[in-house]
């Protein structure tokens, strides 16, 4: 009696690991030449685009802008104008004065370029004009300095080195309610204080500049930013107008300690130009320890965005414009590479080589994460370094920022690219059919970035859509901070509401949710 | 599904020995094609569902603070959701062509009704009755949302924003031109998805159209071009029809409803072309 032994395959069992199933969607993926085509193309798109025919540049300027951009201490590009009244501080001393009135004049009518007449002016004083004391290393653009002042709508501030402000007494100054300030140098290390009576001194803040050596120039000083007629929510419409402004400082018992015996003081506006010397009125005159200065200009990082400065300015970014286009193709693409699964019947084969489903979306996610990653890494890189380049060659000045801003825009990007595409498929699971997931994840990604980019909707709601929105991401792109301390027209493409990485988490959480409901469903569902 | 359809149909309605079909016929076959599937039923609620949740969201966080000047055209700002609602509506357009095409259903089709064009006709005809109480729901839920809620935002009668009414001239036109305008989106989704056939790609295709061109004028620096992307792109055009408070307007409201009209009507003719001249 012989048994006869069942059949048994020959061929051995396949693993199913984890690596082996990311490997299965990754033939799935590769073998559809549609879809490579189309991720390829997609990538390329963002960089043919935003290097060639993005029309950058500050068109306000018509080539008047001036070439060079001073900067700071920090490596930031500044603007750094203002009246500056002075004299030599050989060593260590100080300077106080009691300061009665602040007033300003801005012209309503605008303009960049032209004379100004003091017939014209409207009495006006902005948020952020300034009158105090200063020292600085000189009166190069760009130097170390230390300043205590009082501001149009911001009490006494203490500033320092162009980006760094501390806040000092709050209120706003009259001549029943002075303000005295007082700077104290010892070596590279300034001190500054402030009184409401000239008695009782607050010291405010104690900073080491290590810019500062041998010689200062200390002093008084008036500046005054320009106005933006759209004024002043942080997301005004772009479009206003903006105009230069003057501010009016009134002191009196100034006194300088350290100083050289027998200087006298000497008068100057700081970073000069043809624009604000137009400016009527700008310079100072005393009678004995009594002083009137008006400046203008400011003391500040330049901040990017619509054109608020002398300087046609860009940023690093400028040039990832068209990225929305090829996030367009990239989620339709990941959407499909679930829809495609359902459409052929494939899912079940999928799901019976792999029944532990969970895995399966995983799998899908991490392919088609990585493929978007790692294509859109190179078209990033190259539109921030080939798109600053070709900036530079347009007479535009890139703002200046670190490799780790670099690194943060570029590498998040690419990242916004992959989660994007993640959270496609996720909603291809839970949709099913291709057009209405198709359909679906396009008007994630391209209602709000409409309604938050353009001016279709009033201030405000611009805002929310890129805060609550999947495109918060694109707040990863980001290069140049927002600075309290400055006005400034701060909005989409430049400035967002979200910390860079706080929006990308945004994107994230959208992304993990829809794949725990995506998985949810998978697992429930027939498939 | 729709085979399920075009069996029911046999059953309720046995064809006429003499085999000739009238318009209504047609109107009905395609009535019941769209009737019983459920997506229908689905995407139609989206519309409306989706319309006055974003109008309703875009109000509730705009906002006309004192002191600031708000130059809002509180119209158009309630009619935002009309930017989400066509994307539903043109997905419902391109499913009643592209579901025939995925399914081999449209061989039937032009079997039992040789003539394509009227196929086509038809198909839009029932397209609009479907897309029409969709949009006035829509459209009646945008401007009602409106009116509760942008007096608490801010925009109040004291400040120069008057309730919402369609006693008001420009906003009874801008309602009833979001109305038309949806219809007119449908089929345009609808000539764009005849010509593609790829249920899938006409999707991409008829979204690309509708939303590139807000996205390009914010991206093409040159004015020339930025004035004539917006004068001539079907949702920029189109949506011209909103505009309430004047001001400098790429085109006319009507004539920007009528671009997209024109739109509309070259996507159905160079469909019905097509249809009639490619293999089914």
């Amino acid at each position: 009696m012989t048994t006869i032994a069942p059949y048994r395959a020959t061929q051995q069992a396949g693993r199913d690991g984890f690596w082996q199933l990311v490997h299965a969607e990754w033939t799935k993926f590769r073998t559809m030449r549609g879809w490579v085509i189309a991720v390829i193309a997609a990538v390329v798109l963002i960089d043919v685009l935003g290097l060639f025919l993005v029309n950058n540049g500050n068109t306000q300027c018509n080539g008047s802008c001036l070439p060079v951009v001073p900067t700071g201490p920090g490596g930031e590009a500044v603007l750094d104008s203002f009246y500056f009244v002075r004299q030599p501080l050989p060593s260590n001393g100080s300077v106080t004065v009691r300061v009665k009135s602040l007033t300003g004049k801005y012209e309503p009518e605008g303009g960049f370029v032209g004379p100004h007449s003091a017939v014209g002016l409207t009495t006006k004083l902005m948020p952020w004009s300034k009158a105090g004391v200063i020292i600085t290393q000189g009166t190069r653009q760009g130097s170390a300095y230390a300043a205590m002042m009082v501001t149009g709508q911001h009490g006494v501030r203490m500033q320092y080195d162009y980006t760094t402000d501390v806040a000092g007494l709050p209120g706003q100054v009259s001549a029943v309610s002075p303000r005295w300030l007082r700077l104290t140098r010892s070596g590279d290390t300034i001190t500054g204080y402030d009184s409401a009576d000239g008695r009782q001194w607050t010291k405010v803040a104690v900073v080491h500049l290590s810019g500062l050596h041998g010689t200062v120039q200390a002093g008084l000083f008036a500046t005054s930013p320009y106005y933006f007629q759209s004024n002043f929510p942080s997301y005004a419409q772009s479009g206003g107008g903006t105009s230069p402004t003057r501010a009016t400082g009134v002191f009196d018992h100034v006194s300088l300690r350290g100083g050289r015996p027998g200087s006298t003081w000497a008068g100057q506006l700081v970073g000069a130009n043809a624009r604000l010397e137009s400016m009527p009125g700008v310079g100072f005159h005393h009678v004995g320890n009594s002083f009137t200065i008006t400046g203008t200009g400011d003391i500040a990082p330049i901040v990017g965005g619509a054109a608020n400065t002398n300087y046609d300015t860009g940023t690093i970014a400028d040039h990832l414009v068209a990225v929305i286009f090829g996030l367009i193709v990239l989620v339709v693409i990941g959407a499909m590479f679930m829809t495609a699964e359902y459409r052929r019947g494939m899912i079940r084969l999928t799901l019976a080589a792999s029944p532990r489903r969970g895995r399966v979306l995983a799998a899908k996610a991490v392919v088609i994460g990585l493929v978007c990653f790692v294509l859109g890494l190179p078209a990033t890189a190259l539109a921030v370094f080939i798109g600053s380049r070709i900036s530079r060659s347009h007479g535009v000045y890139v703002l200046p920022v670190s490799w780790a801003t670099d690194l943060q825009v570029i590498a998040g990007t690419a990242a916004l690219l992959a989660l994007a595409a993640v959270l496609a498929v996720a909603i291809g699971t839970i949709v099913r059919r291709s057009v209405a997931a198709v359909a679906a994840v396009i008007v994630v990604f391209v209602l709000p970035y409409i309604l938050g980019d353009t001016s279709v909707v009033s201030a405000g709601v611009s805002e929310w859509m890129f805060r609550v929105t999947p495109v918060a991401a694109f707040a990863v792109e980001q290069s140049v901070p927002q600075y309290p301390q400055v006005a400034g027209q701060y909005g989409p493409p430049e400035y967002f509401a979200l910390a860079p990485w706080a929006g990308l988490a945004v994107l994230c959480g959208y992304a993990a949710a829809a794949l725990t409901v995506a998985y949810l469903l998978l697992r429930r569902r027939d498939a | 599904m729709m085979s399920q359809a075009a069996t029911a149909t046999g059953r309720d309605t046995p064809p006429p020995a003499t085999a000739t079909r009238t318009g209504l016929d047609l109107l009905r076959a395609e009535w019941t094609k769209v009737r019983t599937v459920p997506e229908t039923g689905w995407l139609i609620a989206a519309t409306a569902v989706l319309t006055v949740a974003v109008s309703t969201a875009v109000i509730a966080v705009a906002r006309c603070t004192p002191g600031a000047s708000c130059t809002a055209d509180t119209t158009k700002l309630s009619l935002t959701g009309i930017e989400a609602g066509q994307a539903v509506i043109a997905t419902l357009a391109v499913l009643a062509i592209t579901s025939e095409y995925s399914t081999g259903m449209i061989r039937t089709t032009f079997t039992a009704m040789p003539r394509r064009f009227a196929v086509l006709a038809a198909k839009a005809a029932v397209l609009t009755g479907l897309v029409l109480p969709a949009a006035i729901i829509s459209v009646a839920g945008c401007l009602l949302a409106g009116r509760e809620i942008l007096p608490g935002r801010g925009f109040t009668a004291a400040r120069g924003f008057a309730l919402l009414s369609l006693a008001h001239g420009p906003t009874l036109r801008a309602a009833v031109g979001s109305v038309l305008y949806l219809v007119l989106i449908g089929l345009l989704a609808l000539g764009v998805a005849t010509i593609v056939r790829d249920s899938a790609a006409a999707t991409g295709t008829v979204l690309g159209l509708l939303y590139l061109a807000p996205i390009l004028t914010a991206f093409v620096g040159n004015p020339v071009w930025q004035r004539r992307i917006e004068r001539y792109g079907p949702t920029s055009a189109g949506l011209t029809i909103q505009e309430t408070t004047g001001g400098h307007l790429p085109i006319g409201p009507w004539g920007g409803l009528a671009v997209l009209a024109i739109w509309a009507a070259a996507a159905l003719l160079a469909g019905g072309l097509l249809l009639r001249f490619r293999d089914a």
